[in-house]
């Protein structure tokens, strides 16, 4: 990897050998590629009216005009226009449109990977429907395979490929997990043949979040489920969906889909992590031609199925909470109301925040952005936001179910010295089990 | 044949021939892609696609009011003229004889003194969306060429009607001639720039419908 500066001054990543040609060739190929009619009319729909830019945090948070959301796919829309759109060759015949440079690119490295969360607000405030963020995944298909992402981004992916996660080799996996279950003192079940329940897990939760493991099996043990992890397929966060490698996504979408099936389970729970649950509920059919055999759902639709059956009851919290709805599970996933029926069934009265629901403001921290370094200070400024909606609402505690939303939210608490517990919904159901 | 006889003649009917077979030509090149409509199961109760279509063309007629802040002005001031376009297109009683006489159909119009009116509130706005466009800061950044082109193709037929109706410049058969100019100069154009999301819009909004609808997400 090579750390560059553009004549710009604009910082950016480097990987492999590749002439400037070639990379840009390589990124033009890996966004035109899969190029369908949808991100077709998308790209062709525009109006420029600009309107998406109320919805980024980053250009909310910072008033810079190059954060507007439809401006990060620039050198994308003119690779559109020039290799793909239905007047591509007229365009290249008269020379109207000219050939991404390089240069370009690795400007937008910046704006592609560092300011922007694939939060999809944006989607929500284009009158003509757009889906940005989508789009903007897209773009991250051409810049992975020209080699042009973070260092960070790209050392997630070296790790993932060769440890299977980014957290830690497959082959520690059941020692962590069985050493959560002893300091947390709870049964654990991992690489059981057999099991009805395939959990699997995020980064953090190998890490950090040591105690979300414990904290699953202690619920599932309750409801006396047929449950198991496994170290052939456990990492669910997905970092091929985020950072661009397509091949990657494939691969870990693969895995813990093929251990389901392997091992006969009905369900696969996905992990308290925003990304996996776009990854493996809405994308996972694409790389399996079709259906998948198996039941995927997120930690806090299962939470819900939980309290929801009654097969767990829960001791009541006598307190008020913000909850912050994950991009990925809430706006982009479809789950709102289950982490406010789970909160209901603690007794806790939910305060929204001014911003909540699909149009809750991102964390800040998404796709990818809380693990590159680089972008700190502007995830700094978009925290501020949610710091201030938090404070407005005046809740007791402040709730999420996204591990990596934790952390970003966490992290910005103590840059600001702000003092907030950001708290996980499945701690609370765990710590709250009425026998 | 004199301008007014070249301009409603051979200008308008290339004009039109252009418009119908770029427009048809940029759809079937976007529509003819493949879908990739391999999906992941729906969420539960979710809608069907077609409903969801809808809902999604629907719903985006009106911003978030969590969006209105940044965005007010440029969302009343694209219904204005809007509006105000279809208004005098469509009401304006020599409009609807031209269509008429083209396409064989007709209806009721408004009288000429309120088609004035809204032209001028239509002119007065596009002036206001311009000179927003080149003022704020990320209108500037995002504007392509195409949305000076685009603006002066519309801005034309507006200007030319009013000074036609006003009978000011020119003699009345040159401002009309140049009136119908500027409107086959905006069909020419029509095809290849951004006045294409007048039926783009349909597609792009009814797409992400059935995408959020599919997962039980609202839009
Ligand atoms: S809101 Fe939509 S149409 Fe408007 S500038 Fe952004 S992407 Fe383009
Ligand atoms: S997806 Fe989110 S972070 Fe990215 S451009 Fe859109 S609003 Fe901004």
């Amino acid at each position: 990897m090579t750390a560059k500066t553009t004549t710009a001054g604009v910082a950016y990543d480097v990987h492999g050998d590749m002439s400037e040609t070639d990379r840009r060739d390589a990124a033009m190929k890996g966004f035109v590629r899969e190029f369908g009619a949808i991100a077709a009319a998308h790209m062709e729909s525009c109006v420029r009216c600009g309107m998406c830019a109320n919805a980024c945090h980053f250009y909310v948070a910072t008033g810079e005009p190059a954060y507007t959301p439809i401006n990060k796919l620039r050198p994308f829309e003119q690779a559109y226009h020039r290799h793909a759109g239905p007047f591509a060759p007229i365009y290249r015949m008269l020379g109207i449109v000219p050939s991404v440079t390089v240069e370009k690119l690795e400007e937008w490295q910046r704006l592609i990977f560092d300011a922007c969360t694939l939060c999809g607000r944006c989607t929500l405030a284009c009158p003509m429907g757009i889906d940005i963020a989508e789009l903007i995944k897209e773009a991250r298909h051409g810049m992975y395979k020209a080699g042009l992402i973070p260092e960070r981004l790209q050392l997630m992916d070296r790790t993932t490929k060769a440890w299977g996660s980014p957290a830690t080799p497959a082959e520690d996996f059941a020692d962590i997990i069985n050493e959560a279950g002893e300091e947390f003192g709870v049964t654990m079940n991992v690489d059981l043949p057999k099991a009805d329940y395939l959990v699997t897990v995020a980064p953090a939760e190998l890490s950090e979040h040591t105690k979300a493991l414990a904290d699953v099996a202690k619920i599932m043990n309750r409801m006396g489920l047929s449950w198991t992890y496994h170290s052939e397929g456990f990492e669910a966060s997905n970092i091929g969906y985020l950072n661009g490698d397509t091949e990657l996504q494939e691969k870990m979408t693969r895995r813990i889909i093929d251990t389901a099936i392997k091992i006969g389970a009905k369900t696969l729970v996905l992990p308290e992590c925003g990304h996996a649950y776009g990854a493996a509920r809405w994308e996972a059919a694409r790389w399996y031609g079709g259906d998948i055999p198996v039941r995927v759902i997120h930690m806090t639709e299962f939470l819900q199925e939980a309290v929801n059956s009654g097969k767990i009851k829960l001791n009541k919290i006598d307190a008020t909470a913000s909850f912050h709805d994950p991009c990925q599970l809430v706006r982009r996933g479809g789950v709102t109301k289950a982490p406010r029926d789970v909160l209901g069934k603690l007794g806790v009265t939910v305060k929204e925040l001014q911003n909540h629901g699909s149009l809750g403001v991102c964390c800040g921290g998404g796709g990818g952005v809380v693990s590159n370094v680089r972008a700190d200070p502007i995830r700094f400024k978009a925290f501020e936001l949610k710091r201030r909606e938090v404070e407005d609402a005046g809740a007791d505690r402040f709730v999420t179910a996204c591990g990596q939303c934790r952390i970003t939210l966490t992290l910005g608490a103590k840059h600001f010295n702000w003092n907030k517990k950001v708290e996980s919904l499945l701690e609370l159901v765990a710590d709250n089990l009425a026998d | 044949m004199d301008l007014l006889d070249f301009a409603r003649g051979p200008a308008l009917y290339f004009a039109l021939a252009v418009f119908a077979l770029g427009t048809l030509w940029r759809l079937l090149g976007i529509l003819l892609l493949p879908w990739g409509l391999i999906r992941s199961p729906a969420r539960e109760g979710s809608p069907s696609p077609f409903s969801s279509a809808l809902k999604g063309i629907v719903v985006k007629l009106w911003p978030h009011k969590e969006f209105m802040a940044g965005g007010f002005f440029t969302f009343i001031n694209g219904y204005i003229f809007h509006l105000g376009l279809a208004i005098v297109v469509f009401l304006f009683v020599p409009h609807i004889l031209f269509i008429k006489n083209l396409f064989g159909i007709s209806w009721p119009g408004l009288p000429s003194n309120v088609i004035y009116a809204v032209g001028v509130i239509t002119a007065v706005s596009l002036i206001a969306a311009i000179a927003n466009r080149m003022t704020s800061p990320v209108l500037r950044l995002i504007s392509r060429v195409d949305d000076y082109i685009s603006w002066v193709m519309t801005f034309l037929p507006v200007l030319t009607g009013l000074l036609a109706v006003s009978h000011l410049g020119a003699r009345y058969e040159t401002l009309i001639a140049l009136h119908i100019l500027s409107v086959a100069a905006f069909f020419v154009w029509f095809p290849f720039g951004k006045l294409m999301h007048a039926f783009l819009f349909v597609f792009s909004r009814a797409m992400t419908g059935v995408r959020f609808g599919h997962r039980g997400a609202q839009l």
